[in-house]
């Protein structure tokens, strides 16, 4: 057998995990992996900044589903993909992240482009790995590709020495995996089972709350089937849009600080909460003890630490969500609709999600959303940064497909969402791949345009600007007396920057110029940036107050 | 409350570094860490001392669980072990303290480990309890220093049968 070096056995193992993309920045400590790259058929995309190139990967991997695969090289290279490590882990997505790492013989003496990346990304990945001998190489892989893309997904990290990609053996893949310490749970408990299926026949008042990790399971059809078999009414978190259409009469769309009110009273009438693949974050509960407070709880989740961490369970099971549902599907009775359902009717009715119109030439955000969805038939993906453009994405747009909606959640992280687009129309070239994005958060990372240009990729950048940085603004016009500290965020010309980046784009400052400048958007062959002008203090209604319960929401 | 936890784990690079920074990521209180070698050599085992409610202790294992080098969790009972502390401690003394220090030692089944003209090292080891008992009694010549190793534990063997 013909011996490979590092650099090479690195390709030949990522063929074998059927990667055929990865995304990354080059430098010395990787540069005999780049050297196997340039002759192998494996497509690489070259980002802008390492943070770009992490979140692409993210982005390429929430939509499809499969392992994002990035490069970076030693120091400075590594240390840039902190914040996308740390994204991906708090957002369970799957991810394999090479970094290169100085010599072995030079680790620890503070040598050119050294920095600890295993130490410092141990606690924002799920699992990291030094190599530092070639013998250990196709197995660390291995071992990482499973790690990261099963049991409760996440992030993780391979460092290179640099001798170990210089390095040559005969290369063979292993077979088989031997992690003693990790056994993720698929099956869930028969007894459970049957009492999750109890609780659930015999409730009056049941609810659906489903995160994403029914998403991530893959489990569409199982909950669509649950929901209408037993006519469940089902809210699901931001991380879970989509996993049911939203259009529908038993949907009841987000829930949460800033949910729909009729998700959130639902939530407090209930009998019965099924949690699925959601981790009651403190954005979906506000004060723990009114939550769901008449409900027992049923919670169905892969990670035996995600049950009972922060409410009380009646029925907890672990495992996976699609294998639970259908074992769980034939002990369900079906049902008509009844009262609850009723209640369910008149609670979308009495409360829908609305906004101030005044007719004018004001271009509202929430309005912007509505044509999109209408634009595009509902069935583009969306993706988001992190503001309040992001939550009237969520709100204002009807989901119809589990993986249409993709936005750092989690760790909501400013910068995410322009690289995050990339990654996703890579993985997904026949999509229209659409980007709301607030003028602070794009910002962030708008070096990626060049990456959007330079690869054709024809997203559709539409920037919300209010000229501030909204969020934030808006808690400081609620609870600090419109004392607006440093939240009035200058911005350049983006039509002159996209210009310069040899993107195609558009201001848009009156509302009856919006239609045709989506048209016009939607039919370019090429990345987009739309320049929108919205109201420069548009707050996001409803919303919890933080710490309050979810009954108490002001507005809407 | 006080637990006490015996964790198998693999001997791989950074385990204990994982396991330390967790309690502490996580907000858990160790009072003390051990770790050694095991009778299989891949394997080292810590025995950790948390304070918490059952709560914080069933967050602690799960957590510690995910950790893809932690074979094993095991609460210990506290009946049902046999745990061991050892201490050295210096003991100011002076020549005509001796004798009675010594007498103190011996009641503990400690030993003298080093003399010197003005102080004495003892080393015991045994439970807390009893190490807590035997500090107290020597606090009165003065602590020059003491150490600590913190706990180790095993389980008992299965109750003999008659
Ligand atoms: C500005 C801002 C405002 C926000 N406001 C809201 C809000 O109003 N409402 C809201 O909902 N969120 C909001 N969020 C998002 C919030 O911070 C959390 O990210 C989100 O609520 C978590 O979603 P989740 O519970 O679905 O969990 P996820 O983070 O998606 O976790 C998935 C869960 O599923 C489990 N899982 C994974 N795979 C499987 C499997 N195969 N089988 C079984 N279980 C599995 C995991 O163990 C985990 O527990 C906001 C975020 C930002 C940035
Ligand atoms: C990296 C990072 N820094 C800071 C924040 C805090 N933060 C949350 S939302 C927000 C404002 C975002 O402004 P913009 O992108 O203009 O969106 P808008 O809210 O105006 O829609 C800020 C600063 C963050 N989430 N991420």
């Amino acid at each position: 057998m013909p011996k490979l070096n590092g650099g090479q056995i690195i390709i030949e193992s990522l063929k074998k995990e059927n990667v055929d993309v990865v995304f990354g920045y080059p430098g010395g400590a990787v540069i005999n992996l780049y050297d196997a790259l340039f002759s192998s058929s494996l497509k690489h995309y070259l980002g802008r900044h390492e943070q770009g190139v992490i979140h692409a990967a993210d982005g390429y991997a929430r939509s499809t589903g499969k392992v994002g695969v990035c490069i970076a090289t030693s120091g400075p290279g590594g240390t840039n993909l902190v914040t996308g490590l740390a994204t991906a882990q708090m957002d369970s997505v799957p991810i394999v992240a090479f970094t290169g790492q100085v010599p072995s013989s030079l680790i620890g003496k503070d040598a050119f482009q050294e920095a600890d990346i295993t130490g410092i990304s141990l606690p924002i990945t799920k699992h990291n790995f030094l190599v530092t001998d070639i013998k250990d190489l196709p197995r660390t892989i291995k071992e990482a590709f499973y790690i990261a893309r099963t049991g409760r997904p996440g992030p993780v990290l391979i460092d290179l020495a640099k001798d170990v990609t210089q390095a040559e053996m005969e290369f063979e893949y292993p077979d088989s995996i031997d992690l003693p310490g990790y056994r993720p749970t698929f099956e869930g408990h028969k007894l459970q089972i049957n009492k999750a299926a109890k609780a659930i026949n015999s409730a009056k008042k049941p609810l659906l709350y489903v995160g994403g990790g029914a998403v991530i399971s893959g489990a569409d059809q199982e909950i669509r089937a649950l929901v209408e078999k037993a006519k469940i009414p089902i809210t699901t978190t931001l991380m879970g849009l989509g996993i049911y259409p939203e259009d529908k009469e038993l949907a009841l769309e987000m829930l949460g600080m800033h949910g729909t009110q009729y998700a959130n009273l639902a939530t407090t009438e209930a009998d019965l909460l099924i949690a699925v693949g959601a981790r009651f974050d403190d954005r979906v509960t506000g004060k723990l003890d009114e939550f769901a407070a008449d409900a027992d709880i049923v919670q169905i989740d892969i990670d035996p630490a995600e049950i009972g961490k922060n409410v009380d369970v009646t029925v907890p099971i672990v495992g996976d969500i699609k294998t639970v549902l259908n074992e769980l599907l034939p002990h369900i009775d079906e049902k008509e609709m009844g009262e609850w359902q009723q209640r369910i009717k008149e609670l979308k009715e009495k409360y829908p999600l609305k906004y101030e119109d005044d007719g004018s030439e004001v271009i509202k955000p929430q309005y912007v959303m509505e044509e999109i969805d209408k634009f595009t038939d509902g069935d583009a993906t969306i993706v988001t940064e992190v503001g309040q453009h992001q939550m009237w994405a969520a709100q204002f747009h009807k989901y119809q497909k589990p993986r249409q909606f993709l936005t750092s959640g989690g760790l909501g992280t400013m910068g995410y969402g322009l690289p995050a687009a990339i990654g996703a129309q890579i993985g997904q070239p026949d999509e229209k791949v659409i980007l709301i994005a607030g003028d602070g958060s794009i910002q962030m990372n708008l070096q990626e345009l060049g990456t959007a240009q330079t690869y054709n990729i024809p997203i559709k950048v539409l920037i919300f600007n209010n000229n501030y940085l909204g969020m934030v603004r808006q808690w400081q016009e609620f609870f600090f007396d419109k004392r607006y500290a440093s939240t009035k965020i200058p911005a350049p010309d983006f039509i002159k920057m996209a210009d310069a980046y040899g993107i195609w784009a558009k201001r848009v400052e009156k509302k009856s110029e919006l239609d045709a400048a989506l048209k016009e958007a939607m039919e370019h062959n090429g990345p987009v940036v739309l320049d929108i002008k919205i109201p420069e203090e548009e707050n996001v209604y409803p919303m919890v107050p933080a710490g309050a319960g979810l009954k108490d929401m002001i507005g809407g | 409350m006080t637990h006490i936890l015996s964790v198998s784990v693999l001997n791989k690079p950074g385990v204990l570094t994982r396991v330390a920074g967790l309690f502490s990521r996580r907000n858990f209180n160790i009072e003390s860490l051990n770790v050694g070698k095991t009778e299989n050599p891949e394997i080292s085992r810590m025995t950790i001392v948390v304070h918490g409610d059952e709560k914080t202790l069933e967050q602690v294992t799960k957590q510690l669980h995910k950790l893809i080098n932690v074979l094993k969790i095991k609460e210990l009972d506290q009946n049902q072990i046999v745990e061991r502390d050892l201490i050295l401690i210096r003991v100011k003394c002076t020549r005509k303290q001796r004798s009675e220090i010594i007498q103190i030692a011996d009641t503990f089944r400690a030993q003298i480990v080093d003399v010197a003209a003005d102080s004495l090292m003892i080393e015991a080891t045994g439970t807390q309890d009893k190490l807590e008992a035997l500090t107290e009694l020597l606090r009165d010549f003065g602590i020059a220093e003491f150490v600590r190793t913190g706990i180790v534990a095993l389980s008992r063997g299965q109750a003999v049968e008659r």
